[in-house]
């Protein structure tokens, strides 16, 4: 299996705030890699750094083979239409269908015919679960959960390799995460997808997730979900082993 | 080559090369529209070193679909596309129950939606009128409900919009006052030194510019500069669920947003005006020196004679007039912004535009109305 997100030596500072100090990471290709990490530890950032939407103090981040941070605006155009991206908070565009909002970076990337365009963005808000009434709203129309699977469409709009999921299941009920956690897998599986979520959703980690990295202080620590558990840093044992986790534990095993 | 094809009598063997993906759909499409069909009764397919994304394996598909609704039966040879599964179920799924079907492009020329749009903006134009009365019915009652107590007044929130729409509109408003006072004296030089009338360009700058330019204009900049901000302001609470929040709290959105706002200006736009009206006179003096080569004393002695007691004040008392109807365009405008950034967008420049007609129309009454008091 090949690497398809390397991250080397990565340097992120804010003023004096040190946010990242030398952090390793690396993704393999058909993986869903869980990112873990307190408030304020710098998910956010690592995941703009990875999209090449911020230029890190040091280091490298390749995807698949090509370093973002040194890549000029063409060739940073190619890589960005390899992967997809959702928003915490979906980030639709609000002016536009739900539709439109899928079409929009196959019209900025590839040269299709008016009918190509309908029936493959259908055909991917239909893959997420959405039908034609859901395409035709305006995402202030759309529930909470209808916004993220909306805003999934629209990362495979390309067809990428690679998906980036920042808190996909931030804000839904046990049953729609559940249901997502679930869409995601069968994707993932079924579309050969590798996938790198942020979560604090310790269900959807568990749950998806084959390989967890978590960032304490600047660096990051990843495992296999068995090895992460029983690793005894501190934060990371708080984490796993902390009331909220035994609870849920205790939920599972009964 | 994304297809070779070989036939046999009725049978079609296809076999698939290269790349399928998003971005060779259209050169796909045209090979594959390039495979006689008529007469075939079986197609057999056969996946060679071709690899698909999902939009390459939709395209193939598309295609099967349209051969079986022709008749034609289709056969793996080796396995088919890994994805070709998925796509099957999903769209089998969709087309499963009673979904509305999808409205690509309005038929704006059918007359039935016309009569349906003109029902729908008339309906939506009480409606809007309604909420205009509620609005100034809302505004009025928070006004009556907090003239009793000095506390509520919240004198920090009105200092805080004095100063944003008035202290920092000083330079600009300035700078217009003179503009004026420029305008005012060329053209009137030009025009009145044929009669040798020069002494009347001193009436001419002094009384247009404190009955009528000084205060339109600064309202005009003001009506730009704050009234887009408020509505750009409210309308972004708005989209961020704070006014809801303000609501759930039990604070009045129209107490805390709307009145502020309204005060601060009405304090504002009146001393906004003495600035312009001053610079104005300033200004009108340095150029009947420059272009007519008139003493200061002189200016000073005509300007006093031409300007009446009321002159000043008739300027002057449009000021908080105006104020409210710039004031109000742009928090209403902003309170009714919904949803999406565009309307955003197109409330904010809503704001501006009406709060530059209610006000330009204001003036032309005012300037009946003080015909008529003689004044």
């Amino acid at each position: 299996m090949a690497t398809i997100v390397e991250v080397r030596g990565l340097v992120n500072q804010f003023g004096r705030q040190v946010v990242h100090r030398d952090l390793d990471m690396s993704v393999e290709e058909g993986e869903v890699f869980g990112i873990v990490g307190g408030s304020g530890s710098g998910k956010s950032v690592l995941l703009r750094t990875i999209l090449g939407l911020q230029a890190p103090r040091a280091g490298r981040v390749l995807l698949g083979g090509r370093d973002v941070t040194r890549l000029k605006p063409p060739e940073l155009r190619e890589v960005k239409a390899d992967y997809g991206v959702t928003f915490q908070h979906g980030a639709l565009f609000s002016s536009l269908t739900v539709l439109q909002n899928v079409q929009l970076p196959m019209l900025e990337h590839l040269q299709l015919p008016r009918r190509m365009l309908d029936e493959l963005a259908l055909l991917k808000l239909r893959l997420v679960g959405l039908g034609t009434d859901a395409a035709q709203k305006y995402p202030a129309q759309l529930s909470g959960g209808m916004i993220k699977r909306a805003a999934l469409a629209r990362a495979l709009a390309l067809d990428p390799r690679l998906l980036f999921l920042d808190e996909p299941t931030s804000g839904l009920d046990p049953i729609g995460a559940q249901a997502f956690d679930e869409l995601v897998v069968q994707l993932q599986r079924e579309l050969a997808l590798t996938v790198v979520m942020i979560t604090h959703d310790l269900d959807t980690l568990f749950g998806t997730c084959t390989r967890v990295g978590v960032l304490v202080e600047g660096r990051m620590i990843s495992d296999t979900l068995e090895g992460i558990v029983r690793n005894p840093q501190p934060w990371i044992h708080a984490y796993f082993q902390g009331a909220r986790a035994r609870q849920r534990e205790a939920q599972h095993g009964a | 080559m994304y297809c070779t094809s070989q036939r046999h009598a009725d049978q079609v063997e296809l076999v698939l090369h290269g790349p399928w993906r998003a971005a060779q759909l259209v050169p796909i499409q045209a090979e594959l529209a390039g495979v006689p069909l008529a007469g075939v009764r079986e197609l057999q397919l056969r996946v060679a070193d071709a690899h698909f994304d999902l939009s390459g394996t939709w395209l193939l598909h598309d295609y099967l679909a349209t051969a079986a609704a022709a008749g034609v039966a289709a056969r793996f040879d080796g396995p088919p596309p890994a994805a070709l599964a998925l796509i099957r179920r999903t769209l089998k799924s969709g087309e499963e129950g009673t979904e509305e079907a999808l409205v690509l492009r309005a038929g704006w020329l059918d007359p039935a939606l016309a009569v349906e749009g003109l029902g729908r903006r008339t309906v939506s134009g009480w409606r809007l009128f309604e909420s205009l009365l509620s609005f100034l019915g809302h505004v009025s009652f928070g006004f009556a409900r907090t003239g009793a107590h000095l506390k509520r007044w919240r004198p920090t929130s009105i200092a805080r919009h004095v100063f944003d729409t008035g202290i920092t509109a000083i330079p600009i408003v300035a700078l217009i006052g003179f503009l004026i006072a420029v305008i005012l004296a060329y053209m009137g030089a030009q025009q009145l030194r044929k009669f040798g009338a020069d002494i009347f360009v001193v009436d001419l700058v002094t009384i247009g510019v404190l009955r009528e330019l000084g205060v339109l204009l600064t309202a005009i900049i003001v009506a730009g500069r704050s009234g887009s901000a408020f509505a750009a302001e409210i309308g972004a609470m708005k989209l961020n669920e704070e006014i809801d929040a303000l609501q759930a709290i039990g604070v009045d959105p129209i107490e805390v947003l709307v009145l502020p706002r309204l005060l601060g200006l009405v304090i504002a736009l009146p001393l906004l005006t003495v600035i312009a009206d001053a610079i104005g006179l300033v200004g009108g003096g340095l150029l009947c020196r420059t272009l007519l080569g008139m003493p200061l004393a002189q200016y000073l002695n005509r300007a006093n004679e031409a300007i009446a007691p009321t002159t000043f004040w008739v300027g002057l008392v449009k000021a908080p007039v105006f104020a409210v109807l710039i004031a109000l365009a742009g928090t209403w405008c902003g309170l009714r912004v919904r949803g999406s950034s565009r309307e955003l967008g197109r409330l904010t420049t809503l704001a501006v535009v009406q709060a530059i007609f209610f006000v330009i129309l204001a003036d032309a009454l005012f300037a009946v109305l003080f015909m008529e008091l003689d004044v």
